[in-house]
């Protein structure tokens, strides 16, 4: 059975470039649009980078900005000052 | 120029935990923590607890603070702009009477729960963790309650929320379960909450029906459900974290660890039939059939997470299959148990219309024409020749799960299903093999359940009759209960469309 690794966020202005990050990082990522939300999936692991989220809003963010759009997630995570990701390792 | 550079996320987040705790020289460990033992829970090294969200204390209240900004310049201008009025349709509110009524209360012993835990557990992070929830689920509480006041201006069924937490028969089955874990020792509880319940269970409660609430134009409910909901991911990751320390620990833990995962995905699974039965039908608007939802949370996410933790030797919980196989009847049994108690129920309840009943066909095309359907139309006949069909007996319920023995065996969906216990000179009932096995494991515990219906033949809710026990409930008669048609709710409802469609000319 394929592990998905996967993320959910509100469906809002501010979520938006967060998940437009998201996809382009993470080849094969696949997006499921629903009424509010957007859960994003990918086979194994799936990783915000808070250099591609800058580049997209034009000032600094700090990964832990997302804890303001989250809904959801399947995964282990790990979070540092440049990044946010959820990976299925075993 | 500042040379100092900046500490890491990950050495301020160990500077918060490490060293926050002290060895105590007048008072023994097991003095100070006296609840950690008695589970049989081994643990050897506290400081090998890794939580993976490394939130400070400073960046949670930031972050919190603004959710609140967030949230509750909704609800007020949900309040201010006559929200209620945008809604699809009066029936939906049903599904959010049951969900203040039923869950919101379960955010409050939640808190309680973590906070409790937040003293008991020995080791530093992960009571630093457990105190940032406890305090979340107080938050969570707090939003929802403020919903709830301004759908109890217009609606019924929401005016004694507590009193009736505390009392209404089906009401006892989302508090028995929080009860349950919070009477539970502190290890169990954490793998109660924070890992069954917060990362097995909690998004098939919170993703699809609150993305159903945003697609049936309920502002408010939308924003509690996402906001507690981006708390949530840390509590899910808490969760995952305790499964996964208590494991590295101590191999022993592993079968005392099974034990709980086995027995609170089952008591999960058995609290959630009602939100099966709000999505399948009580959203007029739909997102996807409680089967589906159960496929993307439970089979696709649940399957990754338990193939995750299998090299710890832990296995997918014990009747998942039978679970996965209910989620084709679940719905439809739970809603058909409503119709027939309507009278008794702080909400209102319908016969889903011919569109409705194709779409739960297309949905469930193995079960629902053969054994939903034709029940469904029948109940309509006969309520078109006046004879609406009420169950006036009490029913007998499920000691473990509370719930009315409805549910049929697994594989025959035309047999109820019944299973039985004795212990010390009693009989105990369930509906179920998973509940049964939960009392087997702990009949003194569960031989104390306060069951509504047992308590109203002892004579302990008010008195004989229904209505007595209904005022019991600080129901209003004939105003929270029965039918949505002809309903307080639905002629106010009616009077406000009208007025639309007068302006609108």
């Amino acid at each position: 059975m394929p592990r998905i690794a996967s993320l959910t966020l509100q469906d809002t202005d501010t979520a938006r470039p967060i998940i437009e990050a998201i996809t382009e990082d993470n080849p094969g990522a696949t997006v499921h649009s629903f009424p509010g939300i957007v859960k994003i999936d990918r086979e194994g692991s799936l990783t915000v980078r808070r250099e591609s989220v800058e580049s997209r809003i034009g000032r600094v963010w700090d990964p832990q900005e997302l804890h303001l759009s989250i809904v959801s997630m399947a995964g282990n995570v790990d979070e540092d000052d440049d990044y946010f990701s959820v990976a299925w390792t075993n | 120029m500042n040379a100092v550079a900046k500490l890491g996320l990950k050495q301020r987040y160990s500077l918060l935990t490490r060293g926050l705790d002290w060895e105590p020289s007048y008072q023994s460990k097991s003095a100070i923590y006296p609840y950690a033992e008695f589970e049989g829970i081994k643990i050897h090294d506290w400081s090998k607890w890794e939580d993976p969200f490394r939130l400070t204390m400073d960046a949670y209240w930031k972050f919190q603070a603004e959710k609140e900004r967030k949230l509750y310049a909704v609800l007020d201008s949900f309040a201010q702009n006559n929200g209620q009025m945008g809604l699809t349709d009066a029936r939906y509110v049903n599904a959010v009477k049951l969900f203040l009524t039923g869950v919101s209360p379960l955010e409050y012993q939640a808190h309680r729960g973590f906070a409790h835990v937040g003293r008991h557990i020995p080791g530093v992070g992960p009571r630093v963790a457990a105190q940032m929830q406890s305090l979340d689920e107080l938050r969570h509480v707090q939003t929802q309650i403020h919903t709830l006041s301004h759908y109890n201006k217009f609606f019924d069924g929401l005016h004694e929320f507590p009193h009736m937490h505390d009392r209404v028969w089906y009401l006892s089955v989302p508090k028995s379960f929080f009860d349950d874990a919070r009477t539970a020792g502190p290890f169990e509880y954490f793998i109660a909450i924070g890992f069954a319940f917060e990362y097995v269970l909690t998004n098939l409660l919170f993703v699809p029906f609150m993305s159903g609430a945003a697609y049936n134009g309920d502002l408010a409910t939308v924003t509690f459900g996402f906001s507690a909901q981006s708390d949530e991911s840390r509590h899910m990751t808490l969760g995952i974290e305790v499964i996964k320390f208590l494991l590295e620990q101590d191999p022993d833990n592993l079968p005392i660890v099974q034990k709980w995962v086995d027995k609170w995905f089952w008591r999960g699974h058995r609290v959630l039939g009602l939100v099966a039965m709000m999505m399948d039908y009580m959203l007029p608007k739909k997102i996807m059939s409680w089967r589906e939802a159960w496929e993307i949370y439970f089979t696709e996410a649940g399957g990754s997470l338990f193939q995750d933790l299998s090299r710890y030797g832990l296995r997918v919980p014990k009747y998942a299959d039978v679970a996965t196989a209910e989620a084709d009847h679940i719905s439809h049994q739970n809603w058909a148990v409503f119709y027939q108690y309507t009278h008794a129920a702080g909400f209102h309840t319908w016969l889903p219309s011919a569109e409705e009943m194709d779409w739960l066909s297309e949905k469930y095309p193995t079960t629902f024409d053969k054994y939903y359907r034709p029940r469904f139309e029948m109940w309509g006949e006969m309520a078109k020749e006046g004879k609406r069909f009420y169950n006036n007996a009490l029913p007998q319920l499920c000691t473990t799960c509370q719930i009315p023995m409805a549910y049929t065996e697994p594989g025959d969906p035309t047999t109820i299903s019944f299973r039985h216990s004795h212990y010390k000179g009693d009989t105990y009932h369930f509906c179920s093999d998973g509940c049964k096995d939960i009392f087997d494991n702990e009949p003194e515990k569960y031989s104390q359940s306060w069951l509504p219906v047992h308590q109203i033949f002892q004579g302990n809710c008010g008195g004989a009759s229904v209505e007595e026990v209904l005022k019991w409930y600080r129901l209003n008669l004939g105003a929270d209960n029965l039918d949505q048609a002809g309903s307080p709710d639905q002629a106010q409802w009616d009077a406000w469309m009208e007025a639309r469609r007068r302006v609108a000319g």
